[in-house]
């Protein structure tokens, strides 16, 4: 069963349309990468698995219950692109607040444990105004946390965040892999998405225009040889290296240096979605 | 219920640490300051009025200076049941505050009722506390005391809990400001056609008093008040009774069980409402 399932989905706004029949699956234990660019209606998907939009078109089922169901929102924890938490609370009432809300009874272990897990244990008493916007995101990642659930969906989960910050970040997510959990990461940063994601997801006009792990997306565009007429582009991948330089051996050239040449994500973001990446 | 619980208290901090109720309980002081003093003045000259035969001055006096503070009591639990409701829905929202809260397994209506339970869980003892405050001010003043007491100040707390329940419907729809600006125009309308109502009853005017009866269960906090005035002079008759029905704190146009009963059919219809609306809505 399917930590998430989205068929044929559909949100239009009027006459917007933010996704235009998207299927999407994030297997137990799956970290997903969600990309495209703003308005590409990643924000819709992932508000559609937790229940904040209602589709227009198609279902999303979660753990197999469906989007919105008190049953589905059991079995996930999010964070919002855009979230503020009530100034009031202390990051560990706040931990609190959402495990009473959430029915878990990991109680005061499972608080202490949360906030050490984002680096919070030092700040545990302090007051969410009183946090910078990098910890109050930790503090979200740790209310996603809440009751262990076993599909996770973070909506621009760094964006606040400073280098160590989007550190802690991927080693958290590396870690929750390890316990099993699915995730559905939707983030503008490739670099992190390419090295912490199992499969990535390309949404594009509100459809899925590219999917498949970092290293197939990241494909092979030929080789570079440079002999002694210059440096040429050959088509081929790298197990056509050997052939290719006795060739031109054979050939009386002098072969200089060889390298395999692969797109980065990158450049296969920039190629699906085309002028429009912003 | 435990889902329910945790958001009434959660509403309940965000008012404390809004500073709400330091500014309503600031106001409250006020007000009955400013009323014992107005009941000293008052009843000090009442002993020097020669009123025409038939009208007894104290009781006339009494009810007036009374119903007027029935009619401040509403305005201030209204303002503390808006504040605490204008922004539930939209203005949560729009301030991210709501979404963490909806991605848990508590249903929209749930909480919705949550936060009208909190309101209404301070507003109502509120309401019910300057009531008594104001009556206990007029009784050891003026030695006048209504002749009902308990109806009316159970249907004053039913009007600001019918309040509350526009303020967090209008939350589904608007922002914080554009519902704390309609609520208050509903609630100022609402005053508005019941003492047109006691002028069309001063004048004989039945159209005048129809069209405030039609308003009244429009906005059926409006009839609550007027009933509550009416309750708190139930058994005054004669000339004193008469010149108090004709307000404008007098209030005879709507009352009884049936406006009561209407209340109660008017708060499920605009919590249903709410609750369908309140879960159509993206968020």
């Amino acid at each position: 069963m399917s930590a998430l399932s989205a068929r044929g989905l559909e949100k239009r706004y009027g006459s917007t349309t933010a996704l235009a029949g998207v299927d999407v699956d994030v297997a137990e234990g799956e970290l997903v990468g969600l990309l495209g660019p703003n308005g590409a209606g990643k924000s819709t998907l992932v508000k559609i698995a937790c229940g904040l939009v209602r589709p227009t078109r198609g279902q999303a089922e979660v753990c197999g219950a469906k989007a919105g169901s008190r049953a589905s929102l059991r079995q996930l924890g999010y964070l919002a692109e855009l979230f503020r938490f009530p100034g009031w609370y202390s990051a560990d009432e706040l931990v609190a607040l959402h495990q009473r809300l959430s029915g878990s009874t990991g109680g005061e272990a499972e608080r202490s444990e949360l906030l050490e897990l984002v680096g919070l244990t030092e700040a545990r008493d302090r007051r969410v105004e009183a946090m910078s916007k990098g910890m109050q995101q930790r503090l979200g990642i740790a209310q996603a946390l809440v009751g262990a659930p076993p599909l996770l969906l973070l909506d621009e989960p760094t964006s606040a965040l400073d280098p160590a910050g989007r550190r802690t970040v991927r080693l958290l997510l590396e870690e929750l892999r390890g316990r099993g959990t699915s995730v559905l990461l939707n983030s503008h940063l490739l670099s992190e998405i390419e090295l912490v994601c199992d499969r990535v997801v390309i949404l594009h006009r509100g459809a899925v225009v590219a999917e498949g792990s970092p290293a197939k997306l990241s494909r092979a565009r030929g080789i570079e040889i440079e002999t002694d007429q210059g440096t040429q582009i050959h088509e081929g991948t790298r197990e056509d290296v050997p052939r290719l330089v006795a060739e031109l051996v054979a050939a009386d050239r002098r072969v200089y240096g060889v390298r395999v040449l692969t797109s980065t994500l990158e450049e296969t973001y920039l190629e699906a979605v085309g002028e429009e990446a912003s | 219920m435990n889902g329910v619980w945790t958001i009434v208290v959660y509403g309940l901090r965000e008012a404390l640490r809004r500073k709400v109720f330091a500014v309503v309980l600031l106001l409250t002081a006020g007000f009955l300051f400013l009323y014992w003093l107005a009941n000293h003045y008052a009843f000090r000259d009442v002993e020097n009025i020669q009123p025409p035969a038939g009208i007894d001055p104290r009781p006339f006096a009494g009810a007036f200076i009374f119903g007027l503070a029935m009619f401040a009591t509403l305005f201030l639990g209204v303002v503390l049941a808006v504040f605490l409701t204008l922004g539930a829905v939209r203005g949560d929202a729009e301030r991210g505050l709501l979404q963490p809260l909806l991605v848990r397994p508590v249903s929209r209506p749930a909480l919705l009722l949550a936060r009208w339970l909190g309101a209404v869980g301070v507003c109502t003892p509120y309401v019910i506390g300057v009531y008594a405050a104001s009556m206990v001010i007029t009784g050891l003043t003026g030695e006048w005391w209504p002749d009902h007491v308990v109806v009316p100040a159970l249907e004053l707390a039913g009007g600001v809990a019918i309040v509350a329940a526009l303020s967090l419907l209008g939350s589904v729809f608007l922002t914080a400001t554009a519902n704390g600006i309609a609520i208050f125009m509903v609630f100022g309308a609402g005053l508005v056609a019941g003492l047109l109502g006691t002028i069309g009853h001063a004048l004989n005017s039945h159209t005048l008093e129809h069209a405030a009866k039609v308003a009244a269960w429009i906005v059926p906090f409006e009839a609550l008040y007027q009933d509550a005035l009416r309750e708190i002079t139930a058994e005054t008759t004669g000339l004193t009774g008469f010149l108090l029905q004709l307000g404008p704190f007098g209030g005879a146009n709507t009352g009884g069980p049936g406006v009561r009963l209407w209340a109660c059919a008017y708060l499920v219809v605009v919590a249903l409402v709410a609750a369908a609306a309140f879960s159509r809505r993206d968020l």
